[in-house]
């Protein structure tokens, strides 16, 4: 797929004269961290996300042939409030600035393309606001989460998710290269699937922690360096985050498949860690429905008052 | 310029407006409702309860495999059918005995904003409003309802909202619904509605900026007022602590004859009479381009308030006595 393709390692920095040296006509910006990576921590996490996006629009708006621009963006913008619309449409607004350090980078890169827009109204600009990804094989937080044996969840809450499967994260981003289609799309497969639901499906076994335990745990863990999970993932379990994909669906001609599609995948690729699985419980289901039977069939053979065997005289 | 001149310049909603003229009153205090009996029992000998029991199994083995369905606002039909409205019927039937009126202005299919008066201190009208629908609609609908975003903070009760099929009380969930052919039921009162004392009882009490009527009208969805009698005197309002409430972030706190003095049994509601009356529909299909235009939107926010007014005195002419039978 990558024949004939030239592939130059840089940072932030070089990649912006990497720019300017070759005057391209698209420039896809994918380089956006979730979570922030073992070496630099949080402070390297922004530096790549908010400073490196930054200088990679700054170079893409002084290349003179450039025609497009894609930048990935997520879900995350829509933050997550008690008074969010159930299901966000593109134009919704996040209602205040999330406590998530993702969710708060992705504001800031998406403010920059608005000033790219506004700066090179003839650039074709696309936004891509993908929902969480998962495949058999992709490694991200959220799926290392779901591959846990015994996965930690917030008391009382049980939150809508939504996931985009890989391979129809590419099939959009390679026809919003190929294809020209400005605006900010967003990009997940139909359907919702409860977090408590998607922990079921796959066979795991959630372990309900308050909110504020689970934070202050989560900060803990991060500080000892053992599991990423943040305010970012917190604040999804609690809110949940369903987007509208009609926009996507009409202008791009491609329906992603739906999130329950891309979950199973998942979980066939990941049943190592499974304990109650579907054929366990249905084999449980038959086995006390036969067990009760058996109980009943018994109980009336030996009618009451009668002792059993008394007939045998 | 003449009455009738006047009357021509004005935009629509208010001016052609009249109240209808109420039917002679006919009691229905003094006869209780008959009580209804499922009709679907085999006759062919079959073992009831072993099939039962499988059936109660295979629903338990489909919860705990995560095998249902989810729609986009969080509502788990197979959940809020096989539990909240079993357990929701037996207050709605035995205990407040809900006779419902006018279950035929209701559409049999397609989106509907069905619009009602708030009372009861705990939202218990909202939920009764929905068994009804359920109970008497012929294509036994369900109602999504519009809840405060307080419903939506707490947890637990968030979740069973969300799960009962409501959501949070914002235009674009309340249009999507709509569009979607549903069934949509608010209660613009909110919180004055259900936090008024018991002196005030079935005083409807203002209707916001009547967000609810510009949401029908973008979506050209028919309003249908429903009046709700009886939920006033489940659990009536003597006093409010405001400090109290203040300090527990709520709109009110009530003290009831029975709460707190009596802690959690203040809990359990008076068994007052139920009457609900869902009124003729007001189509909006015709509308569509007033949505933004306030002053349409006040006059038809004010009909509907007065229409549901009008019809609780109705009401409460046919039901003379709160508790009776």
């Amino acid at each position: 797929m990558l024949a004939g393709v030239e592939r130059i390692r840089a940072d932030a920095r070089a990649a912006t004269e990497a720019i300017a040296e070759l005057d391209p006509e698209a420039v896809v910006h994918l380089a956006v961290t979730s979570v922030p990576a073992e070496p630099g921590g949080r402070a390297a996490m922004k530096e790549q996300n908010v400073i490196g996006s930054m200088q990679v629009l700054a170079a893409a708006q002084a290349a003179s042939g450039l025609r497009k621009l894609v930048v990935r963006s997520s879900t995350a913008a829509y933050g997550a409030s008690f008074r969010d619309p159930a299901v966000f449409t593109e134009d919704t607004e996040p209602r205040a600035v999330p406590r998530g350090p993702f969710a708060r980078d992705i504001l800031d890169i998406e403010g920059y393309v608005r000033g790219f827009r506004r700066r090179r109204p003839e650039v074709a600009a696309t936004v891509l606001r993908f929902a969480p990804m998962i495949s058999s094989t992709a490694e991200t937080s959220l799926t290392r989460y779901f591959a846990q044996p015994v996965v930690p969840t917030v008391l009382g809450r049980d939150a809508r998710l939504q996931f985009v499967h890989v391979e129809d994260a590419l099939e959009v981003l390679h026809r919003s290269v190929i294809e020209d289609h400005p605006g900010t799309y967003n990009v997940a497969g139909a359907g919702v699937l409860m977090l408590s639901q998607a922990v079921r499906r796959s066979g795991r076994v959630a372990l309900p922690f308050p909110e504020s335990a689970l934070s202050t745990g989560a900060a803990l863990l991060r500080n000892l360096g053992v599991e990423q999970i943040g305010l970012d993932q917190i604040d999804l379990f609690v809110h949940g985050r369903v987007v509208d994909t009609s926009r996507l669906i009409r202008e791009f001609g491609f329906t992603p498949r739906t999130t329950a599609v891309a979950f199973e995948e998942f979980i066939r690729a990941h049943t190592a860690g499974s304990t109650v699985t579907a054929d366990r419980l249905a084999t449980a289901e038959r086995a006390i429905l036969d067990g009760i039977r058996r109980v009943r069939a018994a109980a009336e053979a030996t009618p009451a008052g009668v002792p059993a065997g008394s007939d045998r005289s | 310029m003449s009455q009738d001149e006047y009357r021509r310049d004005v935009l629509p909603g208010h001016a052609e407006f009249q109240l209808p003229t109420p039917a002679p009153v006919q009691r229905v205090n003094g006869r209780r409702p008959i009580p209804e009996r499922p009709a679907d029992r085999p006759a062919d000998g079959a073992d009831v309860w072993d099939q039962r029991v499988a059936e109660g199994l295979a629903f338990l083995r489909r919860r705990l495999a995560g095998a249902y369905e989810v729609d986009e606002f969080g509502f788990d039909p197979e959940l809020t059918d096989a539990l909240f409205q079993p357990i929701l019927k037996v207050l709605y039937r035995d205990w407040f005995r809900t006779e419902v009126l006018g279950i035929e202005n209701v559409p049999a299919e397609g989106g509907g904003l069905v619009v009602g008066n708030h009372s009861g201190t705990l939202a218990l009208d909202a939920l009764m409003l929905t068994v009804a629908m359920r109970d008497k609609h012929p294509q036994e609908r369900h109602l999504r309802l519009l809840g405060a975003d307080l419903v939506f903070r707490m947890p637990v009760m968030s979740e069973l909202a969300r799960a009962a099929g409501a959501t949070v009380a914002c235009n674009p969930d309340a249009e999507r619904l709509m569009t979607g052919g549903q069934l949509v039921g608010v209660f613009p009162e909110g919180f004055k509605g259900i936090g008024k004392r018991f002196a005030d009882r079935y005083k409807l009490q203002r209707f916001g900026r009547g967000g609810f009527v510009s949401a029908a009208l973008r979506t050209g969805t028919p309003i249908i007022p429903v009046a709700i009698v009886g939920a006033e005197e489940i659990y009536p309002i003597l006093a409010d602590l405001k400090p109290l409430a203040r300090l527990l972030g709520v709109p009110y706190f009530p003290v009831t004859p029975t709460f707190p003095l009596l802690g959690p049994l203040g809990l359990v509601p008076l068994p007052s009479k139920w009457l609900i009356q869902f009124c003729p529909p007001i189509p909006t299909a015709h509308l569509t381009e007033f949505a933004d235009d306030p002053l349409v939107v006040y006059n038809l926010a004010d009909q509907v308030r007065e229409t549901i007014q009008a019809t609780l005195h109705e009401l409460l002419e046919k039901r003379p006595d709160a508790f009776g039978p």
